[in-house]
């Protein structure tokens, strides 16, 4: 079982994680959710032992993790953001280096490494450079070296930034078997759609706040009602052009992602036709309208009145 | 400590060098093609191989037996690559840089030197022109000019076809001379007429009488070159070797200190710390590779001076040992500290390189310290290159025992020590994330 307790990091004026706590137990998936600088990979960093916390502290089955060279790291497998790989070296050699970190070697190493191999789906290239593979290909070897040593606990760090579907179709899949063997797994991410497909539990940061921490089903229920009108737009139009309807009742939030006007509202009933002769009054065209059910991006839009992507 | 750790990060950082190319170029064939280059310039495997001749044109204006003299001596001198020139294109020639010298003989040379040789008065002017980014060729020219002219002055003066006119008219001159007194002229007279005298004899009789000639240097020179043995001629290109492989292997230590700024911006320094290793496998591996890194660089690179250029180990092979040993050292926890105090690898390599570049400036690799003025000379212990260059040449061509290699040893190590206590000093486990 994985303990965050209090963490807290500042750098200079700027506080970028404030209070995060957590537990994640065995068998459990925890997502952190956030737009970019919202302080998830600092928490990580600061659970793997990247980053001293100015407070808090982090617990393993109860234990304190605290030092470069404590056991209790070994536990942990990290994914890193970045494709933390040798590009000069073949898969099988970053992936006997890594092992070698946490202190394997001889039958037990190679044993590893051909079953991080398969898991990466990369036997066949095993002794070829890193440099040749695709961009998916290395997000998988950068999985399996994290799960080369066999940790209680895996943490990722926007694993599927990058990545073609089936490639990140084979993670997930990796990932949901790690879970069933009973491990547990912190995953960052600003897509929605990873987190629920994946996650047990989800937290929310923004601004290194937590802002909601709780089951995918109690994350849902912080905005029962809400649904989203999405209205693809003929135009652009200028910046803030629909700030107005902000101001119409049952209207939560309002927010343009890329050319589709996303309208966050409480009943959808009252509030669709509010909307739409709001828009036709200012002569604003659509091609298409949808409706859909709140999800985790209407619940981050709710919470925080931007989209994880626009944040 | 996690050994297994440890040795696969050297076994990692040994495989990366060895497997990079431009790494090979730049630590091998680098070195060996530039000291190669410095150390034919320098003299070459031999010190038998003769010198570049200095380039220098003769204008004669004056035309006479006593200049014609002259001008035969400066071709016969070996130093010398004597052309005869017009004086309306030796300025020219200089200016372009195709000569180092011109030496213009003024009309009337032969009398006014002549008379000069004996009251020293009214002396003619040999013009020089020079190319001045020649200075020392300038001095050596004037000195080789003095010589000659001396011989070919004197010679004239004393034993030439004009002899008896030039000591007649020497004799009346002192007669006038104002500002001699009475006893000191009357022995110059006699001494000239003493020289007329011998002059007579041995017109009639050229056997018997003292051998014809006028001054000429009353010494000759033997140089020897003291080396590793006596008859060891020099070996130019042990210097060079020990100069380039200092140079190379400092930027081999930048790349490994370059190496870990990628590292940590490419998340493999994440994955290293995430594992339970400490800061000291980490950086100490770092180092340790580094310097097995520099002692490769090293042998392979005296291996082909010994193979190709003949370079011996003179002194002690110990004593070279622990100076290689030492710098590897040093080059080691050179590589940490650029990796320590530099922010991205962007904004350090080139300041790194500028340090480096000055470091081995001063510590004589590209020439020899002791063309230095006397102060840099004494100023240039304080960087360690200066002691890498000198144990690496005193080991190799300068023959000296185990003990010259004391000093050296301890000052690089001691610079080691410096090094790499400001690194783990300055060391940031932490990157921004």
């Amino acid at each position: 079982m994985l303990e965050a307790n209090g963490l807290h990091k500042r750098y200079g004026n700027l506080v970028a994680v404030e209070e995060v706590s957590f537990v994640a137990r065995a068998g459990e998936t925890i997502g952190l959710l956030g737009p970019n600088g919202a302080g998830k990979t600092t928490s990580v960093s600061m659970i793997a032992g990247l980053l001293d916390p100015d407070r808090g502290q982090v617990l393993i089955d109860g234990a304190l993790v605290h030092g470069e060279t404590d056991p209790l790291k070994g536990k942990m497998g990290l994914v890193p953001q970045e494709m933390a790989l040798h590009d000069e070296l073949s898969a099988r050699d970053n992936l006997a280096l890594f092992g070698a970190l946490y202190g394997m070697r001889g039958a037990g190493l190679r044993r590893a490494i051909d079953g991080a191999l398969d898991l990466a789906g990369l036997s066949d290239r095993a002794n070829d450079k890193v440099a040749t593979f695709s961009g998916g290909m290395k997000r998988r070897l950068n999985l399996g070296s994290a799960l080369l040593h066999d940790p209680e606990i895996l943490l990722l760090d926007e694993p599927t930034v990058g990545v073609d579907p089936q490639s990140r179709n084979a993670i997930f899949d990796n990932l949901e078997e790690f879970r069933r063997r009973g491990k547990t797994i912190v995953y960052t991410t600003h897509y929605m759609e990873e987190a629920e497909r994946l996650c047990d539990k989800i937290i929310i940061i923004d601004h290194g706040k937590v802002i909601a921490n709780d089951r995918l089903e109690g994350v849902r229920r912080l905005v029962p009602r809400v649904n989203v009108i999405e209205l693809e737009m003929e135009h652009r139009g200028v910046d803030g052009w629909y700030a107005g309807l902000r101001l119409l009742d049952d209207v939560e939030a309002v927010e343009m992602v890329d050319q589709r006007l996303q309208v966050a509202v409480r009943d959808l009933t009252s509030a669709s036709p509010r909307v739409l002769e709001w828009l036709r009054e200012r002569g604003y065209r659509f091609g298409h309208l949808a409706t859909q059910r709140a999800d985790l991006e209407t619940v981050f839009l709710t919470l925080t009145g931007r989209s994880v992507r626009n944040a | 400590m996690n050994y297994t750790a440890f040795l696969a990060l050297v076994r990692r950082d040994l495989r990366l060098f060895f497997t990079d190319r431009r790494a090979m170029i730049m630590s091998f064939v680098a070195p060996i093609l530039i000291a190669s280059f410095f150390g034919y310039i320098f003299g070459g495997a031999s010190s038998q191989a003769a010198p570049s001749k200095i380039r220098v044109a003769a204008v004669d204006l004056d035309g006479s037996e006593m200049s014609r003299k002259l001008v035969a001596a400066l071709a016969a001198d070996q130093a010398l690559a004597l052309t005869a020139e017009p004086l309306e294109q030796v300025r020219s020639e200089v200016q372009a840089g195709h000569m180092v010298v011109a030496a213009v003989i003024p009309k009337g040379f032969e009398d006014q030197a002549a008379r000069a040789f004996v009251r020293n008065v009214d002396k003619p002017e040999i013009q020089l022109l020079y190319d001045p980014s020649h200075g020392p060729e300038l001095a050596m020219v004037r000195g080789l000019l003095t010589q000659h002219v001396m011989e070919v002055v004197s010679s004239e003066v004393f034993t030439g076809q004009n002899s008896g006119k030039y000591l007649e008219a020497g004799r009346r001159e002192l007669e006038q001379a104002q500002g001699l007194d009475a006893p000191s002229k009357r022995a110059l007279q006699q001494l000239l007429g003493a020289v007329a005298q011998l002059n007579g004899r041995a017109r009639i009789n050229p056997q018997g009488a003292a051998a014809a000639g006028g001054f000429s240097l009353p010494y000759t020179v033997k140089p020897e070159g003291v080396t590793a043995r006596r008859g060891q001629a020099y070996n130019g290109m042990a210097h060079s070797f020990a100069g380039m492989s200092v140079q190379f292997i400092l930027f081999m230590g930048i790349d490994a200190g370059m190496m870990m700024l990628y590292q940590r911006r490419n998340g493999l320094w994440k994955r290293m710390q995430a594992a339970p290793i400490s800061r000291f496998v980490m950086i100490g591996s770092r180092a340790a590779s580094s310097a097995l890194i520099a002692m490769v660089i090293l042998t392979v690179v005296f291996g082909f001076a010994r193979a190709v250029f003949h370079v011996r180990i003179e002194g002690s092979m110990p004593g070279f040992v622990l100076v290689c040993a030492a710098f590897s050292i040093m080059t080691a926890t050179f590589g940490l500290l650029v990796s320590v105090l530099g922010k991205t690898p962007e904004a350090t390599r080139g300041l790194a390189i500028l340090v480096t570049l000055i470091l081995v400036m001063l510590g004589g690799s590209w020439v020899p310290a002791f063309l230095f003025p006397q102060w840099l000379q004494s100023a240039s212990f304080a960087v360690p290159t200066r002691w890498a260059v000198d144990g690496l040449d005193g080991m190799v061509w300068r023959g000296l025992d185990w003990t010259a290699a004391l000093a050296p040893g301890a000052a690089m190590l001691g610079f080691a020590v410096l090094f790499g206590g400001v690194a783990v000093w300055r060391f940031r486990w932490e990157t921004a994330a």
